[in-house]
């Protein structure tokens, strides 16, 4: 370990960027993962339980959106394991007999969620509803503990606990301790709640967008209600989860905290700055609230908040602005989704009925962007808060990167990949929800279908004229 | 000093896991390079739709093997994980690549066969099935001579481009085409397709025949490149590598009798697979990397290792009885892509299947009868569903 302990005037930020895209990519995949199976067997149990055929046809279409995302989720995921390595060999040559724990249990969970998912999405068929359905099941659980597991080997880059050091190696590790370092129930909690946030927003904004144009059927304000629910529930849980992790991280990261809230000098009476910009030891175009940081704190305005001055400057996270905006955009959509989903909570509990105006619509159209915003903003904090420590206080990120050259070849290739991908995850469901839209059925599985295409017959649906579909995507095709 | 008895039993748990992968993971690749090598469109149509039957509900889950191996590595083996990741970056990123590249072709491929992408993303999903098992084979190359540093400072290029690294890479390519046209016989088979059971019978003899002569080749290579694992192959492993020429040939004979047993076929053509690959881990012990990295030296302390049994025995309760019930469900043919979704569409009515638009009207003779034809097939659908139970209830 010791020479490559003194290869250290390597560059980082190349490799910093890379692991960034990788991880900021792969995470809105990743909530699927996590949490669109749940949404689909919620749709699919009132289905089978209603006999409701909107809901069952909902469930199925989601399954296929489900199955596309899911796979570029798996891709992308392997991406980062890969990436522990290739990036950071100073971190896993040290730290991967501690860190490694974690994710070799969410390994197990991967392999459930795989196998289930091969399961439930090309079941549909020929399983009896009710196997079917509970061939879901372990998708859902695997993708929540799954999810716990890799964020706990996060956590743990935040609080490093369970492992003791003899002469900079390891040499004993209670696995135990490494999965619940004290970051990890704040952490896991809130990126569940964030998962679910992001999955059901989405989805709903889909059918918020088809009911703006007039498409008010039982399948879209099913299609809307039942993740706008789900997400709607996690809302005011991730408001309050955020305003107890945000004292956590006081305590625990206060160098971190310090960077979210504009505090460059420990003081009494901190300010809470809304926006603004940080340059000099100056805050432009904010306004502060004056002792709030300190009342948000300790719940009084004498409560003493650690500014970033007490460590030395090389200690400190670059890019303060930039961690105080994520913050603050985070925040604000979290208030943002609470408020809509109150809206629509409070009208249920007195009308019982769903709210179509546009004036919800609208903001709940944009709701999923939103949502994936936030949690992005989220890892940000999280992420850059904890440079220029890659394990808070142990292993500086500059001691953990790779020697090899050609990093910066591989985050090109990253970027463009990347790109091509999120083009296309976003492109393909939007192809496929068109294709339904048109709603021919031969379109549809064109080699299953006994009778061919024909170039007029589709384009019918309840709330549009009837067109004549383009030959492109109409004619006979050929595999 | 020999490596205490954990390590040891971590490192036989990571072998077992990488000669998994290579089984299931490498049949997956090697469906892709049958595909690659299918011919035109219209020629190669039914060899094709039968790989990707076979694999797409089963590919993902055959992917995580490989995952499991990167976790098993760092965890219980750090430091050659981290020198592995530096000496070896480009051949891995290049197998990266690969494996983004094939999970975007797989990911995509039904869709775009309506988009009319499909030879791109088939292309893309057949090259990548090339890349992934060369570069990895490379990789494996690369360790097995001792040519990766315990301490590397940047990229070793000579590592992975030795003879027997290269030669390992294309021994890896043979080996996935071999396991992947035995395992594609009897899924021809199962499915009554006579002239497919041939095709890759065929196939599966040719690469059988390939595989064993690179290996051959690659094995009188390794006596000069790396001779304590030649030395371990013809010494403490030469029963596992003897069971794995038996087993080779006897699948060889099988094909040459068409004796195309599901079961007989795949378990051999695995053993064969299999042994190499515990062979080789065999061959290196005591070391991780000959001879520079001893298992004592190289291994993480004892409770990582404890940890990572604990995972090994959740896989074998949790995972193990998953996979048995994915193969089952999927040999059984239970796991196909969902037809239409006409019915569902009727009965949400989302459908108005209202005769006599303008379109329809001005339309020409030819396309009036065809919606005619739709249009009463969809009735009798829907009749046949409001008098029989419904499909999902």
């Amino acid at each position: 370990m010791g020479a490559m302990a003194h290869v250290l005037a390597v560059n980082p930020v190349p490799a910093r960027s890379q692991m960034g895209s990788s991880l900021g990519f792969h995470i809105i995949l990743a909530c699927f993962g996590i949490s669109f199976a749940a949404v689909t067997m919620t749709a699919e149990w009132i289905g089978i339980r209603r006999g409701d055929a909107a809901a069952l046809l909902l469930a199925r279409r989601w399954s296929k959106v489900m199955a596309v995302l899911i796979a570029v989720g798996a891709v992308s995921g392997t991406v980062l394991s890969y990436e522990m390595g290739l990036l950071w060999p100073g971190l896993m040559g040290r730290f991967g007999a501690a860190i490694g724990f974690p994710f070799s249990l969410e390994g197990i969970f991967f392999f459930l969620e795989a196998i289930f998912v091969g399961v439930y999405l090309y079941g549909w068929e020929r399983l009896s509803p009710w196997a079917h359905w509970w061939s879901g099941m372990p998708i859902v659980v695997a993708g929540v503990l799954g999810a716990m597991s890799v964020v706990a080997a996060n956590s743990w880059m935040n609080s490093p606990a369970g492992y003791t050091l003899s002469h900079g190696k390891i040499s004993s590790v209670d696995p135990v301790s490494v999965f619940f370092n004290t970051s990890t129930p704040y952490e896991t909690a809130h990126m569940l709640l964030a998962a679910y946030m992001v999955t059901g927003f989405l989805v709903a904004g889909v059918y918020a967008v088809g009911m703006l144009r007039g498409r008010r059927d039982r399948y879209h304000r099913l299609g809307f209600a039942v993740p706008f629910t789900i997400a709607g529930i996690a809302a005011p849980l991730q408001v309050m989860m955020g305003d107890i992790i945000a004292r956590f991280i006081e305590h625990n990261q206060p160098v971190k905290f310090a960077a979210m809230e504009y505090v460059p000098r420990t003081t009494r009476d901190a300010p809470e700055w809304i926006g603004g910009i940080f340059i000099n030891g100056h805050v432009y175009l904010g306004a502060a609230i004056p002792a709030f940081d300190s009342i948000l704190v300790g719940f009084s305005p004498h409560t003493r908040v650690i500014g970033w001055d007490s460590v030395p400057p090389d200690r400190r996270p670059p890019l303060a602005t930039l961690i105080h905006l994520s913050f603050d955009l985070m925040v604000g959509i979290g208030f943002f989704l609470l408020a809509l989903a109150a809206w629509q909570g409070w009208w249920w509990w007195f009308h019982r009925r769903l709210l179509v105006t546009p004036w919800f619509l609208v903001p709940c159209a944009i709701s999923g962007v939103a949502a994936v915003a936030a949690m992005e903003g989220g890892w940000v904090v999280t992420e850059v808060g904890r440079q220029p420590w890659i394990v808070y206080r142990v292993l500086l990120v500059s001691n953990a990167v790779t020697p090899a050259s050609g990093v910066p070849v591989t985050l090109g290739v990253i970027l463009v990949l990347y790109a091509i991908l999120t083009v296309v995850s976003i492109g393909i469901p939007l192809f496929m929800s068109r294709r339904w839209r048109q709603g021919a059925p031969a379109e549809e599985e064109t080699e299953q279908v006994p009778y061919g295409p024909s170039q007029t017959h589709a384009g019918i649906s309840p709330d549009r004229p009837p067109a004549v579909r383009r030959t492109s995507s109409g004619g006979p095709e050929t595999r | 000093m020999s490596p205490s008895p954990d390590t040891i039993a971590v490192a036989a748990i990571l072998i077992m896991v990488i000669a998994a992968y290579a089984l299931f993971g490498g049949a997956d690749f090697g469906g892709g390079i049958w595909d690659l090598l299918a011919g035109s469109a219209e020629r190669g149509k039914a060899p094709r739709d039968l790989i990707d039957e076979a694999i797409t509900p089963v590919w993902e889950a055959n992917h995580v093997w490989l995952v499991f191996v990167l976790v098993l590595l760092w965890t219980a083996f750090p430091p050659a994980f981290a020198a592995i990741m530096t000496a070896l970056f480009v051949p891995l990123s290049l197998s990266l690549l690969g494996i983004v590249l094939r999970g975007v072709g797989f990911a995509f491929r039904h869709t775009a066969e309506r988009l009319r992408m499909q030879q791109l993303t088939g292309a893309l999903f057949a090259a990548a099935s090339l890349i992934t098992p060369f570069f990895m084979g490379t990789v494996v190359g690369a360790v097995a001579t001792g040519q990766v540093p315990v301490h590397p400072v940047g990229n070793v290029v000579a590592a992975w481009t030795s003879p027997t690294a290269i030669l390992t890479g294309l021994l890896f390519v043979a080996a996935c085409a071999y396991v992947s046209a035995v395992f594609l016989v009897p899924e021809a088979r199962q499915r009554g397709r006579r002239d497919l059971t041939r095709y890759f019978a065929l196939r599966a003899t040719a690469a059988g025949v390939v595989t064993g002569a690179l290996a051959g080749v690659t094995f009188a290579e390794l006596s000069v490149s790396s001779p304590h694992v030649f030395a371990g192959l013809t010494g403490i492993a030469l029963p596992l590598v003897t069971i794995s020429i038996a087993a080779g040939m006897a699948v060889l004979g099988m094909l040459w009798v068409r004796w195309y047993h599901a079961l007989g076929l795949r378990v051999t053509a695995a053993i064969a697979v299999a042994t190499v690959v515990w062979g080789w881990g065999l061959a290196q012990y005591p070391y991780l990397f000959p001879t520079s990295l001893s298992l004592r030296a190289g291994s993480a302390p004892k409770a990582s290792l404890v940890g990572e049994f604990v995972v090994a025995g959740l896989a074998l309760l949790l995972v193990a009885p998953g996979f048995v019930l994915l193969y089952f469900l999927q040999q059984r043919r239970m796991l196909v892509a969902a037809e239409t979704d006409a019915d569902l569409r009727l009965a949400a009515q989302l459908e108005r299947p209202v005769p006599g638009q303008p379109a329809a009207a001005s339309a020409p003779v030819a396309a009036r009868v065809t919606t005619a034809l739709v249009l009463a097939l969809l009735a009798i659908r829907a009749i046949r569903d409001v008098f029989s139970s419904p499909d999902r209830r």
